[in-house]
Parts: C-alpha cells; structure tokens; sequence
C-alpha cells in the first residue's frame, strides 16, 4: 500500500545521523510507525522527572530548548534534524531535564521499541550511539549535524554566559619550544611547520624567552643579525607568565599593558615552574564569540541564512547580558540595532545572488516602525518597503516585478531567521509596498493631503523609515517631499498629533495602572500601547514639525527636541529618560517570557520595578498635554 | 399484491448502518480529544456532475498529533478521464497502482472517518465531489461536521481596512504562509498534510483570541 506520509517522512530522516545508516526499506518501515507532533511556542514535551515517553523525538521544523528547571540558562537548543529524549529511554531512567518548543514546532516522536533493533543490528548505528553517549560531545559526526543523543551535559562546553569576561581561556597546551643557543632560522622552520605565531625558549623546562612574529621581523628582516643568530639573542625575556584559569579579562589587561600578544602559561603562575601552555590574542578572540565585533564578522561571512539563525541567537544573549550588565540603554540599542542591521542587509546580498540578473535600477530597503527607529531589540514582526529609481512608464510593470520577487525572497529570509510575518502584510513583497520614487512621492502626499483615520496609522508607520540596504539619496529626496508637503498642509501635524493622542491611557481616575480587560491578555498592562506608543507617536509629530531628518530614534528625537527648545528641556528630557526605561522593561519581560514584551504581568513585577514603571505615566501625561496645546488639537473632532 | 402504497424505510447497506450509528455519540467537550480527520480529493475535474474523484488522502489529526501508520490513501478506478487535469496531479488511468471500485472505496473512507469532524481545504469542494459519488451508489449525504480551512485562515488576520482580505486563500498561500514543504503537492496525500499542519497552525493563532470550542471552528470554518 502506498503511504505518502511516510515517505515524505522518510526523506526528511535520511539526511541526519544515525537514519542516514539505515537502507531505504528499513527506513520506511521505520517512518510508518511515527507519530508527527505539533508544538506550540513555549508548550512542553517533557518535564524533568518525568518518566520516560514510548517514544524519542526529532526535530522536523522549529526549535526544542532544553533545560533544567532550577537553572535560567538553556542547556542546548535542538533544531531541523537533532535528535532528543533518547537517552533516559536506553537507560530506562526519568528525564533528567525539560524540553519545551522555543518556537512553534513540528516533531517526529520514533517509538523506541521499533527503533531498537535497528541499534541492535546495524553495527553502525549501535556504534554511532555509543559514540553520542560515551563522549559527552556534540555529534561525534560534524559540527553542523549537532544532533545530540545524550541528554545530560555535564558542562556544556561552550557555554553562552553573557558574561564572558570573568570566564576562563582555553589555551595552547601544545608547546613548541627550543633552546637559547638554537639558531633563529631553524627557529622559524620550526613556527613555520607547526604553523604558530610563537615559540617558547626553555632552559631545564623553565620559560626564559619568547620569540614571536614581530620579533623575527624586527631584528631578522631589518638586518639587524644575521639568520643564523642564537635564538637567546633576539627573544623577549623575561616571559610574561600566568596561571592556567586566567580569565579574559585578565589575559587581555595582561597583552595591553605590555603591549605582546602571547602570554605563557605555566603551573604557578611564575617564571619559576614548568611552562605548561601559550595563549595568544586569537584564543580571546575565539573566547569572545559573544562580543559585537566578532559577532559582525560571523555575520558578513554567512553564506546562508541558516548561519545568521545562529548568529541571532547569539545576539539575543549579548542583549540579555548588557541588560543584566546594566549598560546603558542608548549603547545597548545601538550595538544591537547595528547587529540586526547587519543581519538583515546579509540577508538581502545573499537573496539579491538568488535573483537570476542585476537589480535593473538602483533600489533601497527600507524598514519601518520598531527597526527603522532603532528601537527594535528583540525580533517582532517585520516592517518594510521597498523604493527603487524612477524608470520610464513602460518599465514599470516589470520593474516593479522584480523588486516584487526580490522582496519574496527576503520577507522569507527575515522569517527564517526569526521576523515573523507582518499581520497587516506591510512588507516589501506587499505590491503596496514596493514602489518607484514617484509612486512614492504621489502616496505621501496623498495621505498628508487627506488624513484620514488609516492614513494617519500608516504615515506614523511609514514616516521612521530607516535605509537598511541600498541607496542613501533616493530615500534623502523622499524625505525632502515628505518636508516640504507637510509644510504646505500644517493640518496634517493636527491629524497626526491627534492620533498621538488617541492611544488609551496608562491610568485610570484614581491613577491605579489600566490593565487589559479581556481576552488572553486579560490582566496584564499593555506597555507597547499604553506607554511606548504615546511617547513614540509624539516624538515623531514634534520632530517632523521641526523638519529633522535621520533622526529616528525615539529618544533621540527628545534628546534633540531638547536642544532645539530649551524652554521644554525638562519634559523632553525626562521623555527620552521614560522612553529609554520602558524599552528596557519591555525587553527584560520579552527576554523572560521568549515572547515580544508588550504585556506585563503588573503581580510578577518587584514594588520597586511598579514605582519606576508609574513614574513614567506622569511624563507621558506631561507630553501628551503639550502637543494638546502646541497643535490645538482640542479644535478636532477628537 | 404488492403494495405500491407502503413506504417502507429504504434499506441501505451495512456499512452505511454502521457508519450512521457512530453519530450516536456526542463530540467530546475537549478540543484535545476530537477526533478531526484531514482529507483532499483529487478529481478528474471541478464539474460535480461530469468529473469523478481520482484518489482521496485522509489522515487522522488528535491532540495535535498524526500518526503516520493510520492513514487512507485511495486510488479509484476510472471511466471518466479527463486529460486536462492529469497535468496537475498527474495520475493516469492506467498508472500501475492498485485501484479499487468506487464502491469500495466509499466504503473505506466510511469506515475510517466514522463521526470524526472533517477538515479540508475549500471543503465545500470535496464534500461535493464525496457526496455526489455517495448519491450515485443510493447513499445519503456525509453527516459529518465540516471545517474549511481556507475560510478559518481568513479569522486570523487582521480586522483593518488597510489590509483587503481575499475571498479565497489557496493551499500553496498558506502552505508559504506558514512555512510548510509544498512536497507531495498535487496528490491527495501530500495537500492532506500540508492542510493538517496549516490548521494546526491557523489554531494556535486563533487561540491566541479566546478559549476556542470546537463548534468556534465549526462556525468560523
């Protein structure tokens, strides 16, 4: 009888360790007895101590993150093709941790009675077991087939602490080393064939020298010996020396002060002991994995997108520990914003080389809302529009298709690598939302001219947009027009601080905290609508009514609005500090909840954190009364 | 003598008896332990009268899961042909896969969607094509509950005149949507599939709205 299903699963287990082992017959018979599972985000598939399932689990689409129930980190995170909850099922024993869906999920559970006689009979697949469950590695096989069949991991190995300062560095134990009276050349032969940037001289196993790189450049290159000086002529002595558990931040103090770039690492910590191991600035730098700068370069360097997944996920833990770290709310937006950036303009170069020709003219990726105001810290729904060069009215049509199939291509590049879907399919691959500079122009000018209720909404999505990619002027002149419309119709800044004001108000009468009254947020204080949106929205009319460009930030905008009128210092000021706070509280709560922040769950927050909360209210009330007055919105129909 | 006059109730076969029976039961209250069973047809053509039902893929959907051993994947005999539509699912008549009666495979599908809610994708269509087949063998219409995914995808967008909702939404939008392997597309199987984890889905985002009941989806679907 034919069954499509198993097939379909059939050919997705034989690219992944240990099904890749099994012959077609077999793997067919195996993927008729599975069971496909759906899993919502942040729905359980097993907790800790929980007695073992019939069945184990592979990851068809989306991501398991396991980990232990007392502890906050995750332990290991599954993606396409891992393996997991197999091991306490080989071992008759309860799972030692908790695997809950990351993101919404599809697996496939393998009963273990069927699939345990082909680990008995396939010599390749027991081995393969055993392998996974000896070594307390990854996957014995490769690295990018991490699936992992043991459950307990001891120490994670590479463990994703935010804060990596204070964490060890792996060094070097491979030493290579000579004598003092050993000839330079044969120094150099040495470094060469063992490709290293330094060497060890040692007298009765003590390190008494170093000769690295810049040594050999600087006294043999210049001429300054000759190459067959003794190598005690021309080392570095003596040797900077540290115990084996330096920290990086000590390792990299260490390399600055002495301006070197290798420390020895020896079993005291003196000159006086055995030299044990070298430590170079690349070992920091691989140590670092988590710092911007290297995070940047991975993200250059992906060749697909599923590396940048990866990176993102990276990035999520820098910004949970600059949050923890308690560093500055106006560097941690920036660094992160920068991140993002890059991740999403490697996504357009990767989908552009999709594409079957050049870009016919000259093209700019906007990103709207949340990220083109650099706000957007945590990955929410995507926002975009694309604006090309205009071309003779017989390109168009075709034009405006290839920006249209272009968009396709990154809309799912974003949401493979986290981005959902807008809901209101304000995306590039939206034909309302790929247009030429002219149709542009027309369309702003269309919604200045007649603010209506939608046209409002849009423009306040719209008009923060930010070049992400491509072409700086085309998106210049569109913010010129946009200028000079305003200015001619000065009715539209009422419309649009009126819609400023339109957002339901954090408090009530008796200044208690508003909170939703029904649906699944029922109880939870809505903070992107009650209180960024205020804030946000006024921003941008006052900006706009002082004709600034390329200032999106919301807090900026008031850092700026500040210095354009003194006399409103103060308020604006205290706009930027509240705007500021809010974005930090929203994004400790989506970090906690793995979800987008917006609603807070007001019984779950410290007394301290509901004061600081609160005492935003009163600027947002502050800023809403001046644009009231400022725009004469009372004269509206509101 | 006969007695043209009496009607008497009109005898239907065996397994349309027990299929009938299972109705006897009530749905469960719990979505988890509805039993939904996804299906598609693919036919010969969209004409209800003329065009005949090629092949049908059902599958068995509870408490979000699918279990791939309890499946229905049928192959009808043909009379009707239409050369048309073999470019799309590219079944031919005389492709070698073991194929049964029209009867036959009523009877099958009977048995194996007892009183389970059926989902399918433009589901009037399918339900069309089943009940005409049903009529042409003396039988009564299906009594099953029915669910459209295409019109309970349309609930999960957003309510806005900005945003011009369709009047229909194929399976290869929602399959893109949702991020689902258009693999296996175009036989009856593989769109079952693909329509099952749509729904699944479309359900958790529902969800998102308020405490969904089955006769919720009923009425959205």
């Amino acid at each position: 009888m034919k069954n499509t299903i198993s097939h379909r699963v059939a050919d997705f287990l034989k690219n992944y360790p240990p099904f890749n082992l099994l012959d077609k017959p077999n793997l067919l018979k195996l993927s008729e007895q599975i069971t496909i599972i759906y899993k919502e985000k942040g729905s359980p598939v097993f907790l800790e101590n929980d007695s073992p399932h019939a069945h184990f689990y592979v990851v068809n689409k989306g991501a398991i993150a396991l980990k232990k129930s007392n502890e906050k980190s995750m332990m290991d995170l599954c993606d396409e093709g891992d393996i997991f909850g197999l091991r306490p099922l080989m071992a008759s024993e309860n799972y030692k941790m908790e695997a809950r869906a990351q993101e919404e999920s599809i697996l496939y559970a393998i009963p273990i009675e069927k699939f345990k006689p082909y680990a008995q009979q396939n010599n390749e697949v027991g081995d393969y077991l055993i392998a996974s469950f000896a070594s307390n590695t990854r996957n014995p096989y490769s690295i990018t087939h991490r699936g992992k069949l043991y459950q307990e991991v001891l120490e994670p190995d590479t463990p994703h602490t935010p804060l990596m300062d204070l964490q060890t560095v792996q060094y070097s134990k491979k030493l290579i080393t000579c004598t003092e009276n050993t000839p330079v050349n044969k120094v150099a032969e040495k470094m060469t064939a063992n490709k290293v940037g330094a060497m060890l001289i040692l007298k009765n196993k003590l390190p008494i020298g170093i000769i690295t790189d810049r040594d050999l450049r600087n006294n043999i290159v210049t001429g300054k010996y000759p190459i067959t000086v003794e190598a005690s002529k021309i080392m570095v002595s003596p040797v900077t020396t540290f115990r084996k558990n330096i920290t990086i931040t000590q390792a990299q103090m260490a390399m600055m002060k002495s301006n070197i770039s290798h420390l020895c690492i020896t079993k005291d910590g003196t000159p006086d002991t055995k030299a044990i191991g070298i430590l170079s600035k690349h070992d920091i730098m691989v140590a670092m994995g988590n710092n911007p700068a290297v995070l940047i370069k991975a993200i250059t360097r992906a060749k697909k997108i599923k590396n940048i997944k990866r990176i993102r996920k990276s990035i999520d833990h820098l910004l949970a520990g600059y949050l923890e770290q308690n560093i500055p709310m106006t560097l941690t937006s920036k660094i992160i914003t920068e991140l993002n950036d890059a991740c999403i303009k490697r996504i357009i170069e990767i989908s552009l080389k999709e594409m079957p020709s050049e870009p016919p003219v000259k093209f700019t990726w906007l990103s709207m809302g949340s990220q083109g105001r650099s706000e957007q810290l945590l990955q929410t729904d995507q926002d975009n529009a694309i604006l090309f060069e205009n071309v003779p009215e017989e390109d168009l049509e075709e034009t405006t298709n290839y920006f249209l199939k272009l968009a396709k291509i990154i809309n799912k590049g974003l949401f493979d690598i986290g981005y959902e879907y807008c809901p209101a399919e304000m995306m590039a691959s939206n034909p309302n939302w790929c247009h030429s500079l002219d149709q542009w122009k027309a369309k702003v000018s269309q919604w200045i001219t007649n603010p209506g209720a939608d046209e409002v909404l849009l423009s306040s999505i719209f008009f923060d947009y930010n070049v992400t990619y491509g072409d700086m002027e085309l998106a210049d002149k569109l913010s010129e027009h946009i200028f000079e419309t305003t200015q001619n119709y000065p009715i539209f800044y009422l419309h649009l601080a009126s819609g400023a004001l339109q957002n339901p108000s954090p408090t009530g009468f008796f200044r208690q905290m508003l909170l939703e009254a029904d649906g699944e947020h029922k109880d939870t204080f809505d903070v992107k609508r009650r209180a960024l949106m205020p804030l946000t929205d006024a921003a941008r009319v006052l900006i706009l009514s002082h004709s600034i460009k390329f200032v999106n930030n919301t807090f900026e905008r008031f850092e700026k609005l500040a210095e354009l009128e003194p006399n409103n210092k103060e308020t604006f000021l205290a706009c930027s500090y509240a705007t500021k706070a809010l974005l930090k509280f929203r994004t400790k709560q989506g970090l906690l909840h793995n979800d987008s922040g917006r609603y807070i769950a007001i019984e779950q927050l410290s007394k301290e954190e509901r004061i600081k909360l609160k005492r935003t209210f009163k600027t947002i009330k502050d800023i809403q009364e001046l644009i009231s007055v400022r725009f004469k919105v009372s004269n509206l129909m509101r | 003598m006969i007695n043209f006059f009496k009607r008497k109730p009109k005898q239907y076969p065996l397994y349309w008896e027990e299929y009938e029976k299972c109705f006897e039961q009530k749905q469960p209250a719990e979505l988890k332990d509805v039993r939904f069973v996804v299906l598609d047809t693919e036919t010969t053509g969209f004409d209800y009268v003329h065009d005949r039902i090629l092949s049908i893929g059902a599958l068995t959907l509870k408490d979000k899961m699918i279990e791939v051993s309890n499946n229905l994947e049928l192959y009808l005999e043909q009379e009707h042909f239409n050369a048309d539509s073999i470019k799309i699912h590219g079944i031919l008549k005389s492709e070698a896969i073991f194929r049964i009666s029209e009867e036959e495979a009523l009877q099958q599908l009977l048995a194996y969607l007892q009183n389970a809610v059926i989902i399918a994708h433009h589901a009037t269509f399918d339900l069309n094509m089943i009940n005409k087949a049903l009529e042409r063998n003396g039988l009564p219409k299906l009594k099953n509950l029915a669910i459209d995914t295409s019109n309970l995808y349309k609930h999960t967008l957003l309510t806005t005149n900005l945003v011009k909702k369709k009047e229909h939404y194929s399976l290869d939008e929602l399959a893109d949507k949702f991020d689902i392997s258009k693999k296996d597309r175009h036989t009856a199987m593989g769109d079952a599939y693909i329509t099952a984890i749509a729904f699944l889905k479309i359900k958790s985002r529902l969800k998102e709205k308020e405490s969904l009941k089955l006769k919720d989806l009923v009425k959205m679907g």
